[in-house]
This record gives C-alpha cells, sequence and structure tokens, in this order.
C-alpha cells in the first residue's frame, strides 16, 4: 500500500534536499560522538569545550532540517513524509534511538557514576549558575532544557503560520529555561534549596509530604514556597482549569508537556488512537492520582501519631511510588519511549495532574473543542496527530463538540484539519456537552 | 426480517448501513470490491503524502462491524438482477437482497485522448488508483496533472510532495473557473506558482505520448506543446459508477435515477450519494448529480429513515463545501456563483499577503443575503447556516461576522478586516 518507511533515512528522500539530509545527519552523529566519547573521558580538561561542540553540532543539524523543510517555502502544515521516514515511523532509527533514550534514563537514575562523563562536561556551567560542580541532575536539566529550546525553535518555524502555536511555544520554552532551570540554578547559587514553582503536588509528588514541609518550613521562603505550592495547587489550578481547560498547565507551563510538544513533536502521530488504550488510559491515569492522594494522606497521618502507626509501611509505600511512578514510568518510560509510543504516554497513562486537570476540565470547565457543523470530512489527520490518542475525528464527523479529559489543548488538531473543522474555544460550560 | 444489501462501502453506503442499523434489526450486508473496511475517499492523498496510512484513514475501527451487526463483504458487482432479488459477483458468487441500495460511486473521466490507456496515466478515485500511483511515480521526476478542479489540485500537491515537478494543465482562462469568482482564481492561481507549480491556464491535453514500452513519455498540449511527463494525472470530473445496472430494469440516465425519497423506478431499490441522479432537487439551482462528501452522507442517512420505514424526502438545506489548495483552505456557504447574475450584488475582501480572501453576494434589490466564499478564514457553519435559511440581509451579515469568526484563538479576526472594507449603501 503505502512506500517502504524502513528506510533509514532521517528525512525521506523527496522531503528535504539529499545534500542537507545528509550534512544534518553528520552534524547529528558528530554532536553525539562527541558527547558519547566524553563517557569515556575524552575532553575531562576542556569540558565547556566538548560540550559546546556537541550541542552545537547538534543545533546545527536541527538548524540544517528548518532550513531544508521550512525556509523560503510557503508556511502552512508540513507532515510529508512523516510515516516515510525510519525516525517517526517506528522505524530502526526510532528503535536505536528508543534505546539510547531509555539507556540514558537508566544511568541517569540507578547508575550516575555511568554517566559521570557527560556529568563533568556540565561543571563550567554549572559553577558559572550554581557555584558548585554539576551532579547528573543538572546535566540532564541542561540537556532537557537544550531539546526544548532547540526544537522548540523547530516548532516555532513549522507553525510560523499560526500564533496559537506560536505563543504556547514560547511559553513553555520560557518556562522550561526560566522556573524549571535557571531560577533552580539560581536559588542553589543563593545557597537555597532548589524550588521547581512549575511543580507542585500531585506532580511533583513529595512537595506536600510531612518530611518535604518540615524541612522547608525552617526558612522564610520556604515557607513561601509551601505556601505558592499550596495556592497552585487548590487555587489557581481549579480556577485557571475552569477558564481555560487544562492546556494552561499541560501545553503552556508544563516541563514534561514543553518537552513532549517540542522534542516530542515528530513522534505525536505514534499514540495509540484504540478504545482498548482509552480504557487503560482511564484507569492507569487516576489509579496513579488515587495512589498519590492516598499515600500523602497516609504519610500525615503517620507524621500525627510520630510514627507509631503505619510508619515503615507508609515509608515503603512512599519509596515504591518514587520508584515506579517517579522513575521508571515518568522517565524511562515516558521520555525513552517517545519514538515508539509517542510523546505523551506519561501525561496520558501516568501523570496524577494530568488526572486531576482532567478532572476539572471533564466536568467544570469552559473548555472545548468545537466542531464547525457538518464540514468534517472523517479524512483522519485530527486523530493521527492527536498526541494524547483521542480519537477526535470520531466527535467532529458527528458535529459533537470534544470535552475530554485528557486533552492538553495543543491545538494541533485544528492545525491540520484541512477543511477549518476545529477549534478551540472557551464558552459557557454548561452548553458545552449539548448535542447540536 | 429482511435483508437489506448495500453496494458500496464510502460514505454514502456505510452511512445509510448506521442509521438502518440504529433504526432496525434487518440484517444488513455491505458489498465492496475497493476495500475491506470503509476510509475516508477524502483522505487518499495524505496516505501518499506520508501524513497517514490507510488504517489512519478508516473512521471506525474493524471490530465495530461485527459488533454492530453489519456484514461486510468483499466482491465487485457485475449485474443486478431485480427479478430473483439477486446480485451477480464477478468471482460468481450470488446474493440474494430484499432491498438494495447503489451507493456505488463514481469513476474518474476519461474522454478518449489517444495514448489514455498508456501505463502511468490515471485518474485518483480509490484505493486502487492510489496503488497503481505509488508504483507508476517511483523515480519520476517529471509529470503533468489535466483538470482544474478540486481533484486536480489535490494531485498536483501530491506529486510535488514527492519532489516531482509537476505542469498543471487547465482548459478554463482561470483556475476552478466554474465555480470561483475572479479574485477566488488569481488567488489560487498565485499560490500554486508560489510552491513552484507550473501552471498553464487555457491549455488542454490533446494526446499522451508513448515511450515505446507501453508507458507514457510525455503530453502534446492543444497549445502544441510537448511536455516530457513520467506520470500524467487525468482529473477532468468523475461520473456515476453504474455500468453493472445495465439490463437491470432500474432506471438511468448519466447516473441512478431517482425521486425525492432516493427511489429508483424498482420498489425496494434506492440509490444515493454520487451515483444518484436527482431528477428534481430539492434546493433549485442545484444540479441533478451532486458528487460531493457532504451530499452523500446526508442521502445515506435520509435513505436510511425511508428504508427503516420513516418515508423521508433528502432535504440537504443550504449548500456548503470546503477543500484545500495547498496551505490555503476553502470554505463556500450558500450560493456563490462564478459570475455575478443580474440583479445581484458582491463585495470582495482580500488581504493585502494575497493569501486570504472573503467574497459575500446578495440579492441587489431585496439586500437577501445569499453566500460567502472563504479564502484562507475559516467561518463557523451553522451562523452561515442559520442566516441563509432565515434569509437574512446583507447589513445584517456583515453586522454579526465577528460571531461566524472560527479561525484558531489569537488569529487575526479578518471577519472585522472584512466588516470595515464593507460600504454601506446610502440610502
Amino acid at each position: 500500500m503505502s512506500r517502504s518507511d524502513r528506510s533509514l533515512s532521517l528525512a525521506g528522500p523527496h522531503h528535504l534536499g539529499v545534500g542537507s539530509t545528509r550534512l544534518a545527519a553528520w552534524c547529528a552523529g558528530a554532536g553525539t560522538m562527541a558527547l558519547v566519547a566524553a563517557l569515556f573521558g575524552f575532553g575531562a580538561d576542556h569540558p565547556a569545550l566538548v560540550l559546546g561542540v556537541g550541542w552545537g553540532a547538534l543545533a546545527l543539524a536541527v538548524l540544517l532540517v528548518i532550513r531544508g523543510r521550512y525556509v523560503g517555502k510557503p508556511a502552512g502544515v508540513r507532515n510529508d513524509g512523516v510515516f516515510h521516514r525510519s525516525l517517526t515511523a517506528r522505524g530502526a532509527i526510532a528503535w536505536a534511538l528508543g534505546i539510547a533514550f531509555t539507556a540514558y534514563y537508566v544511568a541517569l537514575y540507578w547508575f550516575p557514576e555511568s554517566i559521570a562523563g557527560i556529568t563533568r562536561l556540565f561543571d563550567p556551567l554549572s559553577r558559572l549558575l550554581r557555584g558548585r560542580p554539576a551532579d547528573q541532575w543538572f546535566a540532564y536539566g541542561g540537556f532537557y532544557t537544550f531539546a526544548v529550546l532547540v526544537m522548540g525553535a523547530k516548532f516555532l518555524v513549522k507553525y510560523r503560520h499560526s500564533r496559537y502555536q506560536t505563543w504556547r511555544t514560547v511559553s513553555v520554552m520560557f518556562f522550561q529555561l526560566g522556573f524549571a532551570f535557571l531560577l533552580p540554578a539560581f536559588l542553589a547559587l543563593m545557597q537555597r534549596p532548589e524550588f521547581y514553582f512549575s511543580y507542585f503536588w500531585p506532580l511533583d509528588y513529595d512537595a506536600l509530604w510531612p518530611g518535604t514541609v518540615g524541612s522547608f518550613s525552617t526558612t522564610t521562603l520556604g515557607l513561601w514556597a509551601i505556601g505558592i505550592g499550596l495556592v497552585l495547587t487548590f487555587v489557581a489550578t481549579p480556577v485557571l482549569t475552569f477558564l481555560y481547560g487544562k492546556r494552561w498547565y499541560c501545553s503552556w507551563v508544563c516541563g514534561c508537556g514543553g518537552l513532549a510538544e517540542t522534542a516530542g513533536d515528530p513522534f505525536r502521530q505514534l499514540s495509540d488512537k484504540g478504545l482498548k488504550a482509552w480504557k487503560i488510559e482511564r484507569w492507569m491515569v487516576h489509579g496513579v492520582l488515587l495512589l498519590i492522594t492516598l499515600l500523602t494522606a497516609l504519610l500525615w497521618v503517620n507524621s500525627a501519631l510520630e510514627g507509631s502507626w503505619l510508619g515503615s509501611f507508609s515509608q515503603g509505600f512512599a519509596k515504591a511510588y518514587g520508584f515506579v511512578i517517579g522513575a521508571v514510568f515518568s522517565g524511562v518510560v515516558g521520555v525513552g519511549f517517545y519514538p515508539l509510543l509517542g510523546s505523551r504516554v506519561w501525561c496520558r497513562f501516568g501523570c496524577p495532574m494530568a488526572a486531576y486537570l482532567g478532572i476539572v476540565q471533564r466536568f467544570f470547565s469552559r473548555f472545548r473543542i468545537t466542531t464547525n457543523g457538518g464540514q468534517c470530512i472523517s479524512c483522519g489527520n485530527c486523530s493521527t496527530y492527536c498526541e494524547m490518542g483521542i480519537d477526535v475525528r470520531s466527535y467532529a464527523q458527528r458535529g459533537q463538540d470534544i470535552v475530554r479529559a485528557s486533552c492538553v489543548g495543543c491545538g494541533i488538531c485544528a492545525e491540520v484539519c484541512p477543511r477549518g473543522v476545529l477549534r478551540l474555544e472557551n464558552g459557557d460550560w454548561k452548553l458545552r456537552l449539548e448535542e447540536r | 426480517m429482511r435483508h437489506i444489501v448495500i453496494i458500496g462501502n464510502g460514505i454514502s453506503g456505510i452511512t445509510a448501513a448506521r442509521h438502518i442499523r440504529k433504526r432496525s434489526d434487518d440484517r444488513i450486508t455491505v458489498v465492496s470490491g475497493e476495500s475491506d473496511h470503509f476510509y475516508s475517499r477524502t483522505a487518499l492523498m495524505y496516505i501518499y503524502m506520508g501524513h497517514m496510512r490507510h488504517e489512519h484513514t478508516k473512521p471506525y475501527e474493524d471490530h465495530f462491524w461485527a459488533k454492530n451487526g453489519i456484514d461486510l463483504l468483499r466482491g465487485w458487482v457485475e449485474r443486478v438482477d431485480t427479478t430473483l432479488r439477486e446480485l451477480h459477483l464477478r468471482d460468481g458468487r450470488r446474493i440474494g437482497w430484499d432491498v438494495l441500495l447503489v451507493a456505488s460511486g463514481s469513476r474518474s473521466n476519461l474522454f478518449g485522448w489517444p495514448g489514455q490507456d498508456l501505463r502511468g496515466v490515471q485518474g485518483l478515485y480509490g484505493l486502487q488508483d492510489l496503488e497503481r500511483m505509488e508504483r507508476d511515480t517511483t523515480g519520476v521526476r517529471q509529470a503533468v496533472v489535466v483538470g482544474g478542479g478540486l481533484i486536480g489540485v489535490e494531485l498536483a500537491e501530491m506529486l510535488h510532495s514527492r519532489g516531482i515537478h509537476v505542469t498543471f494543465l487547465v482548459r478554463e482562462p482561470r483556475f476552478w473557473g466554474r465555480v470561483l469568482p475572479e479574485a477566488g482564481s488569481h488567488l489560487i492561481e498565485r499560490h500554486l506558482r508560489e510552491h513552484g507549480i507550473d501552471l498553464r491556464l487555457g491549455t488542454g491535453l490533446q494526446e499522451l505520448v508513448d515511450d515505446g514500452t507501453g508507458r507514457v513519455k510525455a503530453v502534446r498540449t492543444t497549445t502544441g506543446e510537448e511536455l516530457p511527463a513520467g506520470f500524467v494525472g487525468i482529473a477532468v470530473g468523475v461520473s456515476p459508477n453504474i455500468g453493472f445496472l445495465q439490463g437491470s430494469g432500474i432506471s438511468t440516465d448519466r447516473g441512478v435515477l431517482v425521486n425525492g425519497f432516493l427511489e429508483t423506478n424498482v420498489p425496494d431499490v434506492y440509490a444515493a450519494g454520487d451515483c444518484a441522479q436527482l431528477q428534481e432537487h430539492p434546493e433549485p439551482g442545484r444540479p441533478a448529480i451532486e458528487a460531493v462528501w457532504y451530499t452523500g452522507r446526508m442521502m445515506g442517512e435520509a435513505v436510511a429513515r425511508t428504508i427503516t420505514g420513516e418515508r423521508t424526502a433528502y432535504d440537504p438545506g443550504p449548500w456548503f463545501n470546503s477543500a484545500k489548495f495547498f496551505d490555503i483552505e476553502y470554505q463556500t456557504y450558500g450560493r456563490v456563483p462564478a459570475i455575478l447574475d443580474e440583479g445581484h450584488d458582491a463585495h470582495t475582501w482580500e488581504h493585502p499577503d494575497g493569501r486570504r480572501s472573503l467574497h459575500l453576494v446578495w440579492e441587489k434589490a431585496s439586500r437577501r443575503f445569499l453566500g460567502v466564499n472563504a479564502l484562507g478564514v475559516r467561518l463557523r457553519h451553522e451562523v452561515f447556516d442559520a442566516w441563509l435559511r432565515q434569509g437574512a440581509s446583507i447589513d445584517a451579515v456583515v453586522a454579526g461576522l465577528e460571531r461566524a469568526h472560527f479561525d484558531p484563538e489569537f488569529h487575526r479576526r479578518y471577519v472585522r478586516d472584512l466588516a470595515q472594507s464593507f460600504m454601506p449603501v446610502v440610502p
């Protein structure tokens, strides 16, 4: 039926000049080699130079793709060849990348000494920003932010015709760089605990645990951080979600969302749209929210009783949650499997924050995706490019508005629709579920 | 329990099957030679361009059909026997029916050009066309597309996405000149050229040249030019696909003749979609055959009601349609003729970037609003539908345009620019 997508091409033969494809591949290879070489101690004497070369070459590769694919061509939806390329159609390159990402996460969480060579590359940057040598988490934050910024730039050029996409992407880039990278580094420089104001309970799952609250409440700044966290969780989240839907967080602020929307954008079409996946999703994501709520409550009960009741149980529970949900799910599977399962696996199946936002969005929000009367041609672009695996078409072809707990409001369904059928809107929340 | 057999698993046949199932326990069988499952024909281009795979174009998961008791049968119908109430399939099978719905769609037109049967010359209608196109465009560097309509543009865009140079022959002096008003034609022409399409207006196909092996190597145009072409896409319209009805006793003209209830001259035999020819259209001025996705869907729904005992006339309501020309979306609501009729007036707004425009038409004397064309601007269907049904005046439409804005959030509200450019007539 369709052309072979087993070709090892990154870009597909026709979608990019052969010359720039090859050059981009070489640059990406060179950048990766520099970073891999650092694993074996190469460049230990010139860490800044090696990191600069690695990042520079990777950024150049992305730049070449941008130039080859978008620059000098009319703006518009450009998904040509997505299912012809090995990288974006679950081919060999996608598998290799998935395995490499996964290996990195495994090393990061459980064998940080094995990637010490890479961590050392970040020492100069860490000293500059934080006044101390890097640890593996600073290095990880560095890569993460780099990916959001570079791939965010690519996304901005790709969707330069859409102001919604432009603002949304600028926003996630800003929050990643400012709130998830620079601000914590600055707090570290000031000898303060590293707060991430863009993460709060229940995503930042231990933020409201007695141990965390206890240690933070010793300082004024810590008290402020706890207060801000509580307001964000229990006031800002329901109010903003009522007004704008969960998108205000998931595709405008959140770092996980930010990575998914930028570095993960080439893989959004890989999400499973089947009914079965939706069933699993509902059980899992709400299960995780239930777990973390229970766990937080348990820990407080335990703390009130001064550990006399459930002491070891709640601690074990907390450890298990941290391992299974915090590390394996959000890191290894969530990002490691981007090229195989799509970019929002964590957000869809595992994120307790998404579950919380989703419940508010489903029942108490003005947000919906409006279907434009009878104009749907059932082509399937909206469903295919929905990173959350929502079968958007099944609503659109019935002329029904889309109100789904999982929708993160990225707006790509409306972009790729060739008939102008979909529009993200905030309106009267009582009317949105009525069939028209 | 009756056995309802539907020929064709396109939008009409499948919509009918789904609605019959909702309303009755009759046995339903859908026969198709083209594909095992319903898929969206309108998405064929996206499969070729690599935006989607075939499975993405199926609006229902494969388990849907068994779950809903709709039997699917793969095979080409060769003959219809209305006396014994049987279908004869090409492979020899026979299927009895109590009720028959013909929803067999269209076939691409070919006008007898010399060389039109050469390999690498084809239209674009179904999956088999896509398979041929996939096979016959491998290694091709230059192609010609014939016919300045919606499928022609799709073919041009498909080939262009594979890096194939496209020369686009349009017989009319301007693009889609029988449908679009002049400014709209020019807007699209500019856009096609911006994409590097070699658009030749006022140029038709004369003949196709054999490379000596039965494959096309060039076309000769009506202007006497010879253009090298490893592939030639023909998109000069479609005609009802009804050859298999010959001798069945079902009355046909260009299509299957049906009354306002989509009934044919034979009891219990109906027709819907591209293949149906309305003897009297419920909306005056519209053609007897409308080969459009939306009308196909509406006919399927109407005929399902009639078949299940609630005799329902096909009533499509105010005309609407949409398309996309490379990056420029097109929506239309109501009647917008290519050339302004006597007694009508029109107003066009075009953005300085030349990529979007809005065009309103109304009756001069009564100021009754007749229709709108939007290029590069999205409009809200239900708002225009209501205005058209109410017979709203052009002034009310212009005053209320804000409600019809449907572009994404943060986008400029072009309807305001239109409203500002609209000079009210001082009485």
